[in-house]
C-alpha cells in the first residue's frame, strides 16, 4: 500500500514493502503476501482459505475486529488506518490484538502517522509504520525523535523495554536508534 | 466571529504566535496591540484583502487565529463592536492581581 | 506527601524536553497551528482570549510550601503576578508567552510538578477530597490511590487520544467532598467488614451540556484490581465512545445511550482479560506509596484548646472564622483550616504571588508544610493545632486571606468566564463580585448559612453551576449577557442536578434575582437549622418561581 511518497518503517529500520494490496476488482495473486480490505476479505474468506501465500487485512479508521477475531491467527499482517491521528481507537484495537488475541504478525499503522505519536504506537503494539509525513520520515531516519522513554504502564510491545524498578507497571524503553 | 459585511467597518485581529498577545493589523502590514492603530476596512473587498494579508502572516508563523472583527467608530476612534472583542482589545473588565488585592 | 524518585523526575524531565522540541518546531514553522494545538493542549497550554494560558496540575490538590513558592515565583517572573485556582485542583496562569513555556515547565519539574494532561482528550489531573488525610470522617486516605492513578494515566499509550476528556475523582469518606458522582469515574475508597480496602466505582457522571449523575458499577472493587478495572472502563470508552459529535463524546453519553447494563457487561468482559496480570496492584507497592502519605508527626493534645477558647471570647472575628473555616480533624486538638480565596468583591480563586508566598510560609509554620487546593477554589491548611489558630488567623488576615465565609453565600465558585475564556458566552467574575458585595454583611451571611452559589460563563460548566444550590449559567442572547438560574443542585453524596427555575435574567437583574431567591428561602425555612438545600428539597421550585416571576 505504500505510495511513492510513503515510507515503511519496520521494527526499527526502513524497509521495502513485501506486501501487495490488490485494488478493488483486481484478482488476488495466487501466491506472495497479499493484504485485503476487511469487506473483501470477508466476502472471499472461503476462497482464500486454500491459498498458499500469507494473507493480511486492512482495517479502515473505525472498522473493528468484529467478524474477523477468529481469523486473526492466520493473518501475517494487520494494517490499522489512522484517518486522523487524534482518533485513538486503533490504540485499543492494537492492544487487544496483541494481548488478548495473541497476534504475532506485523501490526502496521498507516495514514496520519506522525512523529509525536510514534512512541505511543509502538507501545500499543504496532511494530510497523507506514509514514506519509516527510518530517516524520526524516526524523526517524536521523534518530531525532524526542520523546519520553520512562513509562508508568506495561505495554503491549515490550521489545526493548524493561521493568524499571519496584513498581510492577513501570517500564523504560530504548531510544529509537538512527538508521 | 464576525462575517465580512460590505457596509460595516472591520479590522483584523489575531494573537502573536510567540507571546500570545492580542494584536491588530496596521495599514503598513505590521501588527499592533492597539486597536486604535488598526487598519479599518469599509468594503468587503478591503476586508478580504486585509484578511488575506493576515492569513499570510499566519502561514509565516507570525500570528495565529486571524479573524475579522466588527468595529464601531466614535468620531475617528475605532473600538470593537461586540463585548467579547472589546474585552480582547482592552483586557478583563475586572481588576486582577495586585491591583485587585489592594 | 508523595516525593518523586529518580524515575519520576526523569519522566517529567523527558516530558519537558519533548515539549521544548514541540514548541521549537512550532516557532520555527515546522509545525502548523493545527498540528500543534492538540500537542500543546496535552500539556495544558491554551490560547485564551488575551494570551496563552498555562494550566498547572496540582495532583489531588496537594502542595508543599516549596511548591507554592515556586508557583508564586512563576507568577512574578513570567506572568502578571497572580494565578487562578480552578475547580479541578489546577492553577492557571493567564498571560504566559509560548516561548517561555519550556523554561516554566523546567522550573515546575524542579519542585516535582508538571502540566501533563491538564487539557486535551486524555485522562485529566486526578482530583481528590481536599481534606484527605486529615478529615475526622475519613475511612481511607484516597491520596495513595490518586497517586497510583496519576502515574498509570500519565502518557498512557492507549488512552492519549480518547473521544473526549476524561476525569477521575477519588474520595475516602462517606461525606463526598470530591463530587465523585459528577465525574467520568468516581471512586470511593472504603473498608469491608474484614477491614480490607476496596472501591465503590461510579461511572458516567458529568456536567457540561448534558449533566448526568454517575451509575455505580461496583460497590466494592478489591484494591488490587483498581488499575485493571479502570483500564477496562477506559478501553470500552475509547473504542465505543462517540467521535462524531463532541457534545456527545463523553462516557456519560455512552452509558446513557447503551444503557448501564450493556456498558457494565462490556467493562466486565474487558476486565476479565486484564485482571490478574501486569496491572495488578501488589500490596507491597500500595504500602510503599501509602508510606509517603503517612500523617505528619502530630502531638497528643486535648480536644479542647483553652487558649483558642479564650482568644475567641475576646475576638468576634476570630470566633466567626473558626466557626466557618475550621473543620474537624482526625486528631484531637487539631483543625483543618479553609483559606478562602473569595474575599468580597474580588475574583474567586485568584491569588497574588504575595498571597501564595504568605500561605506557603503559614503552611510551613502551622500546618506541617502541607497545603491543599479545593475544587471550591479555596486553599486548605490541613493540620493546624487549635492552639495556633489565633496566630494563624492574624497571619492570614495580614495577607487578606482571612475571609470567614467558607460554605457561605459569598464563597462563590466562578469560572473565568468572558473576562478570560475564549469559549465564554458571558462574564462570571463580575456577577460573583456583585453578589458577594450584595451579601457582604457577615451577620446576614451567617444567618443564611450553608449556601453554594456556582457560576459558569457557558454550558461547559467549569463553574459547576449544575451542582450549585443556586447555579448561574451565562448565556448570550442576541449579543447581550443573560443569566439562567438553576436551583437545588448538589455535588456531594446526595448528588442532584439543579433545575432551571425559569427565563433568564439580564446582567443588571441577576443579583436582585439571587437575592429574591435567598429571601424566599429565609421566609419559608422551618428554622435556621434548615439549610437552603434541605428547604428546597422540601418545597421544590414553585415558591422560588413565585418569588422571582411574581410581577411577570
Ligand atoms: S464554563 Fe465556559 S466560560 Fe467558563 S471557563 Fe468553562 S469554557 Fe470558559
Amino acid at each position: 500500500m505504500p505510495t511513492p511518497e510513503t515510507a515503511l518503517w519496520r521494527a526499527g529500520a526502513f524497509a521495502a514493502d513485501d506486501w501487495r494490496f490488490p485494488a478493488a476488482g483486481e484478482p488476488v495473486p495466487a501466491d506472495g503476501k497479499v493484504a485485503l480490505p476487511k469487506a473483501r476479505f470477508l466476502a472471499e474468506r472461503a476462497a482464500l482459505a486454500g491459498r498458499n501465500g500469507p494473507i493480511g487485512v486492512v482495517l479502515e479508521s473505525g472498522e473493528s475486529l468484529a467478524d474477523i477475531e477468529d481469523d486473526v491467527p492466520r493473518f501475517g499482517l494487520i494494517v490499522l488506518r489512522f484517518a486522523r491521528y487524534a482518533d485513538g481507537r486503533n490504540y485499543s484495537t492494537a492492544r487487544i490484538l496483541r494481548d488478548r488475541l495473541g497476534f504475532r504478525g506485523e501490526l502496521r499503522a498507516s495514514g496520519d502517522v506522525l512523529r509525536d505519536q510514534v512512541l505511543f504506537m509502538l507501545r500499543a503494539g504496532f511494530d510497523a509504520l507506514e509514514i506519509a509525513h516527510a518530517g516524520t520520515v526524516a526524523t526517524l531516519k536521523e534518530g531525532r525523535i524526542v520523546g519520553v522513554h520512562r513509562h508508568y504502564q506495561p505495554a503491549s510491545n515490550e521489545i526493548g523495554e524493561s521493568a524499571a524498578g519496584l513498581r510492577g507497571w513501570q517500564r523504560t524503553s530504548r531510544r529509537l536508534a538512527s538508521n | 466571529m464576525a462575517k465580512a459585511q460590505a457596509t460595516g467597518a472591520l479590522a483584523v485581529t489575531a494573537n502573536d504566535l510567540r507571546s500570545g498577545t492580542v494584536v491588530f493589523r496596521r495599514p503598513d502590514g505590521r501588527w499592533s496591540e492597539e486597536v486604535l492603530e488598526a487598519e479599518i476596512a469599509l468594503t468587503a473587498e478591503a476586508a478580504q484583502a486585509l484578511l488575506a494579508g493576515a492569513r499570510a502572516d499566519h502561514d509565516a508563523c507570525i500570528v495565529v487565529e486571524p479573524a475579522l472583527v466588527e468595529i464601531t467608530m466614535t468620531g475617528n476612534r475605532p473600538a470593537p463592536r461586540h463585548l467579547r472583542e472589546r474585552i480582547r482589545a482592552q483586557g478583563p473588565t475586572v481588576a486582577y492581581g495586585a491591583a485587585a488585592a489592594n | 506527601m508523595y516525593r518523586y524518585d529518580e524515575f519520576d523526575l526523569g519522566f517529567v524531565r523527558e516530558r519537558v524536553a519533548e515539549f521544548r522540541d514541540q514548541v521549537a518546531r512550532r516557532l520555527s514553522g515546522e509545525m502548523t497551528e493545527d498540528q500543534f494545538k492538540p500537542l500543546r493542549l496535552m500539556n495544558g497550554v491554551y490560547l485564551q482570549l488575551h494570551a496563552y494560558m498555562l494550566r498547572v496540575a496540582i495532583p489531588y490538590g496537594v502542595l508543599s510550601g516549596r511548591q507554592m513558592r515556586k508557583l508564586a515565583h512563576i507568577a512574578r517572573k513570567y506572568d502578571r503576578d497572580y494565578g487562578h485556582f480552578t475547580t479541578r485542583q489546577n492553577l492557571q496562569f493567564n498571560w504566559i508567552k509560548l516561548a517561555d513555556m519550556p523554561a516554566i515547565l523546567e522550573e515546575l519539574a524542579e519542585v516535582e510538578m508538571h502540566a501533563i494532561q491538564t487539557s486535551g482528550n486524555c485522562i485529566r489531573n486526578v482530583t481528590a477530597d481536599h481534606f484527605a488525610g486529615a478529615a475526622a470522617d475519613e475511612t481511607v486516605d484516597p491520596r495513595p490511590y490518586a497517586e497510583i492513578l496519576r502515574q498509570w494515566s500519565s502518557l498512557h499509550p492507549e488512552f492519549s487520544f480518547l473521544p473526549r476528556k476524561f476525569k477521575l475523582a477519588v474520595t475516602g469518606a462517606a461525606a463526598d467532598r470530591a463530587a465523585i458522582q459528577v465525574h467520568d469515574i468516581g471512586l470511593e475508597a472504603k473498608r469491608d467488614a474484614k477491614g480490607d480496602i476496596g472501591f465503590a466505582v461510579w461511572v458516567g457522571g458529568g456536567q457540561g451540556r448534558t449533566p448526568m449523575i454517575a451509575r455505580k458499577l461496583r460497590d466494592f472493587l478489591p484494591e488490587a484490581d483498581l488499575l485493571a478495572y479502570c483500564e477496562a472502563i477506559l478501553r470500552v470508552y475509547n473504542l465505543e465512545g462517540r467521535r462524531d459529535n463532541k457534545y456527545k463524546a463523553r462516557i456519560k453519553i455512552l452509558v446513557h445511550e447503551k444503557g448501564t447494563d450493556e456498558i457494565a457487561d462490556a467493562i466486565e468482559n474487558e476486565f476479565a482479560s486484564l485482571k490478574g496480570k501486569a496491572l495488578d496492584l501488589p500490596a507491597a507497592e500500595i504500602a510503599r506509596i501509602a508510606a509517603y502519605f503517612a500523617p505528619p508527626a502530630l502531638a497528643d493534645l486535648p480536644a479542647r484548646s483553652a487558649k483558642l477558647e479564650a482568644a475567641k471570647a475576646a475576638d468576634v472575628a476570630l470566633a466567626r472564622f473558626v466557626d466557618r473555616n475550621v473543620s474537624a480533624h482526625k486528631r484531637p486538638g487539631y483543625g483543618i483550616v479553609t483559606v478562602s480565596l473569595k474575599p468580597v468583591g474580588l475574583p474567586p480563586g485568584d491569588a497574588t504571588s504575595a498571597q501564595m508566598d504568605a500561605v506557603a510560609a503559614l503552611a510551613e509554620r502551622f500546618s506541617a508544610d502541607e497545603i491543599r487546593v479545593s475544587h471550591e477554589q479555596n486553599l486548605v491548611l490541613p493540620h493546624v493545632r487549635l492552639d495556633d489558630l489565633p496566630e494563624l488567623f492574624a497571619g492570614l488576615a495580614a495577607a487578606g486571606l482571612a475571609t470567614p465565609n467558607a460554605g457561605l453565600v459569598t464563597d462563590i465558585i466562578a469560572c473565568p468566564g468572558l473576562d478570560y475564556c475564549s469559549l465564554a458566552n458571558a462574564r462570571s467574575i463580575p456577577v460573583a463580585q456583585r453578589i458577594s458585595e450584595r451579601f457582604a454583611d457577615l451577620g446576614r451571611q451567617h444567618d443564611i448559612g450553608d449556601l453554594k452559589i456556582k457560576i459558569s460563563g457557558c454550558i461547559n460548566a467549569c463553574g459547576h453551576h449544575h451542582v450549585g444550590h443556586i447555579g448561574i449559567l451565562g448565556v448570550d442572547r442576541k449579543g447581550e449577557e443573560f443569566y439562567q438560574i438553576t436551583l437545588g443542585g448538589s455535588g456531594d453524596e446526595t448528588c442532584s442536578i439543579g433545575e432551571i427555575v425559569g427565563p433568564g435574567f439580564p446582567a443588571d437583574r441577576i443579583v436582585d434575582a439571587v437575592e429574591q431567591v435567598v429571601d424566599a428561602y429565609l421566609g419559608l425555612r422551618r428554622d435556621p437549622g434548615e439549610t437552603f438545600l434541605a428547604a428546597y428539597r422540601r418545597v421544590g421550585l414553585k415558591p422560588f418561581q413565585e418569588a422571582l416571576y411574581a410581577d411577570a
